[in-house]
């Protein structure tokens, strides 16, 4: 009991020190997530809204798959890009297994048909309300696209925090295409992971205190964004 | 971008008026929502189209402006099927406004982007309109935080603003108050002299005496009188015109 006593003081120390082995864990997972969230919006964004505008065969399919990946296990994504990007893998000449990019691809298709079908499902929503307004008008379902998705942008913000969330906390796909490489692919997640087995419990709660600081920061700025849009009558 | 703008200006053999029906009849659950209607509108002037409530008028509309595609008959713009590109020839203002989720300045802004306007002229002619309006003070407030009759007002302004061939409004003062209804009155009558083709639902027949040339009546599907308005209004010829007029239940007796 004292020991846990003990490592939550130093794990406050660590914190408030700025110690550089924990920003340089923390600078990374940011990185890394923040990259893929991007890359993630920047496909998935589209891709939900055609989903949700686009009348073709097989759409119920495709909405049924998207939604199916949404709960997709961390650790399955990790190992299907692990796979792509082993040695023996169809993507094995690139090398980038064990490097950052490798993690930051593997989050990206974590976050991605979060977002699609997030996306999907808000602009599907909100597609009957402006359809005839927008075809009086002649526009054509590219235009219909561009107008609902800066017309959602609140929501749609909030769809990409959700899946900034689940990225920046998630550890199974990132130790597995990662490997935890210590000021390499370490980051916040997979060392808590390590430390806490390894009985460092000090780092690895100064780790969980950021963690939970940046979940609420996202939470508050999702409730942020919600005011917000109600305010302006967006909601 | 300028050239744009000049080509739809000179395209005017391109337009979509005469626009007509031909024929329509729309089903829905073994009802006739629209039964054989045919009809014509060429401009200018300003028809009223009356009937009780369930008539079919917003139906009669969204088939006539492309948006549903009916059963039987046909609709022909300009002497051709309608298609996308001339679809900013026809305004359209909703019985309920679609107001983007965006300022009021952007709201029209949006739709003179849509119709093909660049961005120099887009400002100059969104401010013009919205004081035409009287909604310039509101230029920057979320167009979804106006009250109703403000956003009438906008929805009217916007489709005013992109000069259309023809304009249906689709009972553009209910809930209005006089002012407001006066000020739309003025801007129909505006857009007619201005050559564009008017048709207006309501349910004011002070409001339609006031400002129709003609006057379409539709009963459960079916246009039972197309003629001038002062010989409607004077000596309606069917008794459903009449019992409509007089503000009576159809078929019940009188008391
Ligand atoms: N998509 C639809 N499916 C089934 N019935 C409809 C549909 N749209 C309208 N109706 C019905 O058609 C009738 C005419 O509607 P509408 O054209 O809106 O009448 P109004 O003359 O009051 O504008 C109403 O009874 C309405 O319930
Ligand atoms: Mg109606």
């Amino acid at each position: 009991m004292q020991d846990f006593g003990a490592a939550f003081g130093e794990a406050f120390r660590l914190v408030a020190a700025f110690d550089p082995d924990l920003f340089e864990i923390i600078a990374l997972s940011l990185r890394v997530s923040l990259l893929a969230v991007f890359i993630a919006a920047a496909v998935g964004l589209p891709l939900g809204a055609t989903l949700a505008v686009a009348r073709f065969p097989g759409r119920g399919g495709a909405v049924v798959f998207f939604n199916a990946l949404m709960g997709l296990p961390p650790v399955v994504v990790g190992l299907v890009v692990y796979l792509l990007f082993s040695r023996a893998g169809p993507l094995g000449a690139l090398g980038l297994l064990y490097t950052v990019t490798a993690m930051i691809i593997a989050q990206a298709v974590l976050v991605t048909p979060i977002i699609a079908a997030l996306t999907r499902q808000l602009i599907e929503d909100m597609k009957p309300e402006y359809e005839e307004q927008l075809r009086v008008l002649g526009a054509g379902p590219f235009a219909m696209v561009m107008t609902l998705l800066w017309d959602a942008r609140y929501s749609l913000l909030t769809a990409v925090l959700a899946g900034f969330g689940r990225a920046i906390a998630e550890v199974g796909a990132v130790i597995i295409v990662g490997g935890n490489i210590n000021h390499v692919t370490r980051v916040m997640t997979t060392a808590i992971a390590l430390e806490t087995s390894k009985g460092d419990l000090a780092l690895a709660l100064a780790l969980g205190i950021i963690l939970v600081a940046i979940a609420l920061v996202v939470n508050g700025l999702v409730m942020g964004l919600r005011d917000t849009a109600k305010r302006m009558g967006y909601a | 971008m300028l050239d744009r703008v000049r080509m739809s200006e000179t395209e005017d053999h391109d337009g979509i008026l005469p626009l007509v029906g031909a024929g329509i009849s729309v089903r829905r659950n073994g009802r006739n929502l629209l039964d054989n209607v045919s009809l014509t509108f060429d401009g200018p002037a300003i028809t009223a189209l009356l009937g009780s409530n369930g008539a079919g008028k917003t139906m009669l509309l969204r088939v006539l402006a492309n948006l549903v595609e009916p059963d039987t008959g046909t609709v022909q713009w300009g002497g051709r099927s309608p298609d996308a590109a001339r679809a900013p020839r026809l305004g359209f203002v909703f019985q309920k406004p679609v107001m983007l989720r965006r300022s009021v300045l952007a709201n029209m802004k949006y739709v003179l982007a849509a119709v093909g306007h660049d961005r120099a002229s887009r400002t100059d002619r969104a401010w013009k309109a919205l004081r035409w309006a009287s909604l310039d003070r509101l230029a920057s407030t979320p167009a979804r935080l106006l009250s109703g009759g403000e956003q009438q007002r906008l929805a009217i302004a916007r489709v005013m603003a992109t000069e259309p061939e023809i304009m249906f409004l689709d009972e553009p003062s209910s809930g209005l108050d006089l002012a407001s209804t006066a000020l739309i009155e003025m801007l129909m009558r505006g857009a007619a002299s201005r050559g564009t083709k008017v048709v207006v639902v309501t349910h004011d027949i002070a409001q339609a005496r006031r400002l129709a040339d003609d006057v379409i009546f539709l009963h459960q599907g079916q246009v039972l009188e197309h003629g001038p308005a002062d010989s409607f209004f004077d000596a309606p010829k069917s008794k459903q015109a009449r019992d409509y007029l007089a503000g009576r239940i159809p078929d019940s007796p009188t008391l």
